[in-house]
């Protein structure tokens, strides 16, 4: 048995998508907590000085790495699973049966979808211009200064993109898909890596739906707060 | 009791071989007894069909008790009918209306090719089985029942993985196709118990290898399998199965 078998079986394929999962679900945490500064309601700063951090220091900037590696992943082998499990039934029923599963759980390829398409939007509104651009260089990214050194004001960036009511609503409506996506594979992700303890699994489960609530719930608020103007 | 009697129309998934492409064909059956068995029912439409020398309905059957595994049919988008942990062969004719149309159609998968009308070649979990679904035993005598103690609460979680039948319903309820919930019970009936220890890990490995040469699709978990199965195997089996898949594909040389 080697490692290239035990991770490309079917039961092989589910445990990268398990693994990987897990590890965006860590990101999200990172990621709710970081931009979570912005309610510190000092016009910024304190979310600037995180995003700098971010951005600037080598430990983050290696786990963005690992994280990128991990979202493609988590695509490529999702889009992969789902063709080749269509393919295992090639004449499809006259009734579908739905009763027995939740529609969110049969509907994973399809929020991973629209998830992908807010992640294009997203990375185009934020990461690009504050990785790549340099200071200030696509889509006139503010700077502010402080103690004499030059920042990028990812704060003010987000006032901008956040006046658009269009802007605001395709990113509540991709929370409303991550919230979906992560009740789902939230428990899946821990029932493919074999837990199967009653008792573990009911904590699992819990702590999957109040994540799948809480976290797409604080991103949702974000821009729902610049846009009515609720931070200051 | 009351006794009521049926008209119902049926529409009956008809195909000669595998090799031609099927079709509905409707048929009205009037006079069924509510007594009746599903099975009961067709019969009575096969003797119709065959005095009036159309080709007969072929469907599995075996046992008409509930406990062999071969009797099938997708009857009105559910696996096995519209009754909760029920086999076909089981399932009575009071669970319908006077009128119902009743669709029926045989388990989909590539894995399971149709053979003639409502009957699929199931051979596929034969070949699961056959690549480590059993325990190696010399012959000798049989030794005393009380030598190997084990938990109870094991064994009776081993008997409930060992109720499957393997008649297919959670392939044919799955999205994906998948043969998970039918091998996660084969492999949690051994690796619960102190017999199956031996080749615990060769067994899970090699069986989850035939499956997917089989062409069964993966588990996404969604839980269909375990709705319509007819003797409940809880979708628990197939966490243990990816525990034992996880742990071999580690460990093993």
């Amino acid at each position: 048995m080697s490692f290239k078998h035990m991770f490309t079986s079917s039961v092989g394929k589910k445990l990268v998508m398990a693994f990987t999962g897990i590890f965006l679900v860590l990101f999200l945490v990172v990621h709710a907590g970081l931009n979570a500064c912005i309610w510190a309601n000092d016009n910024g700063l304190m979310f600037n000085k995180a995003a700098h951090f971010m951005g600037s220091f080598v430990v983050p900037r290696v786990l963005e790495i690992g994280l990128f590696v991990g979202i493609f992943l988590h695509i490529i082998q999702g889009y992969m699973l789902t063709l080749e499990n269509r393919s295992k039934r090639s004449v499809g029923y006259a009734v579908n049966y739905s009763k027995g599963s939740k529609w969110y759980s049969r509907s994973m390829a399809l929020l991973g979808t629209l998830l992908l398409m807010f992640l294009i939007m997203h990375i185009y509104h934020f990461w690009t211009p504050s990785r790549l651009g340099g200071i200030g260089a696509i889509q006139g990214l503010k700077t502010f200064e402080l103690n004499g050194t030059e920042y990028h004001n990812l704060y003010a960036e987000m006032q901008a993109v956040f006046q658009s009511p269009f802007v605001v609503i395709l990113y509540v409506l991709a929370c409303g898909s991550l919230a979906y996506h992560l009740a789902h594979g939230f428990q899946s992700a821990f029932k493919t890596i074999g837990v199967h303890n009653k008792r573990y699994h009911a904590i699992i489960s819990s702590i999957g739906y109040g994540f799948a609530i809480l976290i797409p719930l604080a991103f949702a608020m974000m821009p729902i707060s610049f846009y009515f103007n609720l931070v200051k | 009791m009351a006794h009521n009697n049926l008209n119902l129309k049926l529409k009956v998934w008809r195909q000669k071989n595998a090799n031609t492409t099927g079709a509905f064909v409707k048929y009205d059956v009037n006079d069924i007894s509510d007594e009746m068995s599903f099975l009961e029912m067709l019969d009575v439409l096969n003797e119709k069909l065959i005095v009036t020398g159309e080709e007969p309905i072929a469907f599995d059957h075996d046992c008409r008790e509930g406990i062999c595994g071969m009797c099938s049919l997708y009857i009105d988008g559910k696996p096995h009918g519209p009754w909760q942990a029920n086999t076909t062969c089981q399932l009575h004719m009071r669970a319908f209306k006077d009128g119902d149309t009743i669709t029926i159609e045989p388990w989909r998968s590539n894995a399971f090719p149709i053979v003639k009308d409502l009957t699929v070649d199931r051979g596929a979990f034969d070949r699961i089985i056959q690549a480590g679904g059993y325990v190696s035993v010399n012959t000798g005598n049989a030794v005393d029942g009380n030598s190997l103690p084990i938990n109870k609460d094991d064994a009776d979680a081993s008997f409930a993985a060992a109720m499957c039948i393997g008649c297919g319903a959670c392939v044919a309820a799955c999205k994906n196709s998948s043969a998970m919930l039918f091998l996660s019970a084969k492999v949690s009936h051994l690796a619960q118990l102190p017999q199956g220890e031996p080749e615990r890990k060769s067994r899970v490995l090699n069986m989850v290898a035939q499956m997917d040469k089989e062409g069964f699709g993966s588990c996404t978990n969604t839980g269909a399998c375990e709705a319509a199965c007819p003797k409940e195997i809880s979708i628990a089996n197939i966490a243990r199965l990816n525990k034992e898949y996880l742990r071999a594909g580690l460990t093993q040389e």
